[in-house]
């Protein structure tokens, strides 16, 4: 794909090298059964590793390499993906280093026809986009999953696979000869063109853009702004389209389509790239080229993410085009998604199927990124006479309309799925106003003395309780939560309270001083909210019964009945 | 009533999540319609598109006006 330019770059200098050691397993006698493998420490294998292990399942980590991915990768994190990181411990670090943005600007020809400005939404703790180089983020997950207890193995290259009905034997190569491993459940997160799919002869089924995409990454002192700039058909570039991004440490993004037959070899070359950015910048500032490469993208997903005790994720199940930043972001996602099943089912506290779900949810999203991804890519680089006719009269119109401005489509930013039609929600019976469907991703609010709503949720299923006051809730309903606090998978409760003062015995009670959660989950007093270990609504009452939270907790576990 | 010139598409149908998700479907509609067309077809198509939807608005203040913008830029 890519080569690094320069020795001395930024990227080169974010290379940490990690330590192969020889692995306990070579010249034993028999194969070591593991609880959970996964191979390939991308963002996204890094994640599922680091979420398995908080949820108590030893992890081995297999990686063919000793370094974190170098060169222009995954740019933009979405405000849902920090949300995920955060739960994994690895927010923090991502937001300090990355560059937040807020303001679009696309122009079309020579002039601007219009600017947006994400200025997100007031009371989320975290912005709607963090720019950041994929290697800060694996560094930071590297870390991470080391200080969890991760059995990281680098340099451990899988040659060989052999699934059976109740785990899967791999053969690992490694600098210091061959060993057997066996895991009951593989997690496989080696990348788009994942090895270990091929192995198991599986395919991946979709489109590929006939189209050509040159990245560079630019070093530049100068005070470009932190926004992301989308062109066109420039006077610089006619007839293709530009995007500008910046990234830490001023290092910058450009992103010049061109075309299908352009030759990939030449186009890399500074010679010719140089020229371009010059004439892009429209002047003489100083930059230095960090990396170039030339690229080509699928639409394209495996038919299911599950096969037996084989689990996909990220780029190896699912590709987009890089329009909307759905790549790492859906992966992230996935890991969200997959790793509280195979903790309860790990630990039989829920049936198989439970995991075939993690495949259902993750293929209609990968369904709605490969759809908005699709559309923004034909509405950048039009495939036919009329395509483009239309697509530049949006342009002209948008300068002045606002009905054209949102058909403009430049990438649709990541946004978690709603599992709408999953068939572990349970249907509303009463009803609600508000976002907050059974399936939706909880949203954020924010809470007495500093806190997020976001912060309290996760990792076990818990119960959310509206009120006024937390003196109000009746004497039954208190006792009801120690019950479902003792369930054989235990339901967490939280009262949140309208207005301060009083307490419940054994239960947290969260202040909404500011009203933000009532308002967003429609929660007036008496509303029950009941949120899955991966932060999505699976069920919402107007008013506590024991027996249908039993009976929703089963149904988003995989159950025939209520646990 | 005034041209509209605010975003409109809508799909009463449908529950959306994204405010964009509707004009995108009806973008994705247009271009569809065309798939396979050569430029005279296209241009029929077009004109027949036309018609019908200004029959349907029927209110010719609103048709002049459309009229009067779409022809600004030239």
């Amino acid at each position: 794909m890519g080569e690094s330019l320069r020795g001395s770059s930024p990227h080169a200098a974010h290379r940490p090298k990690f330590a192969y050691r020889r692995p306990p397993e070579l010249g034993a006698a028999a194969a070591v059964r593991h609880p959970v493998v996964v191979v390939g420490a991308g963002p996204v294998g890094l994640a599922a590793a680091i979420d398995c292990r908080l949820k108590g399942l030893p992890v081995v980590l297999l990686d063919e390499d000793d370094i974190v991915s170098i060169g222009s990768r995954g740019l933009c994190y979405a405000k849902r993906s920090l949300e995920i990181l955060d739960r994994l411990g690895c927010g923090d670090p991502v937001c300090a280093k990355g560059v937040n943005w807020n303001v679009g600007r696309t122009f079309f020809h020579e002039r601007e026809i219009y600017r947006f400005d994400l200025v997100p939404e007031p009371d989320h703790k975290r912005p709607g986009m963090v720019n950041l180089q994929q290697y800060y983020i694996e560094e930071y997950e590297v870390e991470r999953a080391q200080a969890v207890g991760v059995d990281l193995r680098w340099k451990n290259r899988v040659v060989g696979v052999d699934p059976h009905a109740d785990h899967v034997r791999l053969d690992v190569e490694t600098p210091d000869g061959r060993y057997a491993i066996e895991a009951q459940w593989l997690i496989v997160a080696d990348g788009a063109r994942s090895p270990l799919r091929r192995l198991l002869g599986l395919d991946v089924e979709g489109k590929v853009f006939r189209d050509r995409f040159l990245i560079a990454d630019v070093v530049m002192a100068a005070d470009f702004p932190a926004e992301r700039w989308f062109w066109f058909d420039p006077p610089f570039h006619p007839g293709q389209s530009v995007l500008l991004h910046r990234q830490a440490d001023n290092v910058w993004r450009i992103d010049f389509q061109l075309g299908w037959d352009a030759d990939p070899d030449a186009e890399k070359r500074p010679e010719r790239v140089i020229p371009r950015i010059r004439a892009m910048l429209g002047d003489d500032r100083e930059f230095e080229l960090d990396w170039v490469s030339v690229y080509t993208f699928q639409c394209r997903r495996m038919a299911k993410f599950r096969h037996g005790r084989v689990l996909f994720i990220g780029d190896a199940a699912h590709q987009v085009s890089p329009f909307g930043a759905r790549g790492a972001n859906s992966g992230f996602q996935d890991v969200d998604n997959l790793a509280w099943k195979l903790q309860l089912v790990a630990t039989g506290r829920a049936p198989d199927r439970l995991l075939d779900t993690y495949s259902e949810e993750r293929v209609a999203a990968a369904d709605e990124n490969i759809l908005n991804s699709t559309r923004s890519t034909d509405f950048i680089t039009p495939k036919s006479g009329m395509s483009r006719v239309f697509r530049d009269a949006v342009l002209e119109l948008a300068e002045r309309h606002d009905f054209a401005r949102r058909l403009v489509n430049s990438g649709r930013l990541s946004m978690p799925t709603v599992y709408e039609d999953s068939a572990l929600n349970t249907r509303d019976t009463d009803a609600f106003a508000g976002a907050m469907v059974p399936g939706a991703p909880a949203a954020d609010a924010p809470l007495e003395e500093d806190d997020w709503l976001i912060d309290e949720l996760g990792g076990r299923f818990q119960l959310l309780l509206f009120v006024d006051h937390a003196g109000e809730l009746p004497r039954p309903v208190v006792d009801a939560l120690a019950v479902l606090d003792r369930l054989p998978i235990p339901v967490e409760s939280i009262v949140i309270a309208r207005h301060a003062g009083g307490a419940v015995a054994n239960t947290r009670v969260l202040v909404d001083a500011k009203g933000v959660a009532a308002e967003r989950y429609d929660g007036r007093s008496g509303t029950v909210y009941l949120i899955r270990p991966d932060q999505h609504v699976a069920a919402r009452w107007r008013r506590f019964d024991l027996a249908s939270i039993r009976a929703a907790l089963g149904r988003a576990t995989g159950h025939d009945a209520e646990v | 009533m005034p041209l509209n010139v605010q975003p409109n598409f809508h799909d009463p149908d449908r529950r959306r999540f994204r405010d964009y998700s509707a004009g995108d479907d009806f973008y994705e509609l247009l271009i569809e319609a065309h798939r396979g067309l050569d430029e005279a077809q296209s241009a029929k198509l077009n004109a027949r598109l036309i018609l019908l939807l200004a029959n349907h608005i029927g209110d010719l203040s609103v048709l002049r006006e459309a009229v009067e913008l779409a022809r600004e830029r030239d």
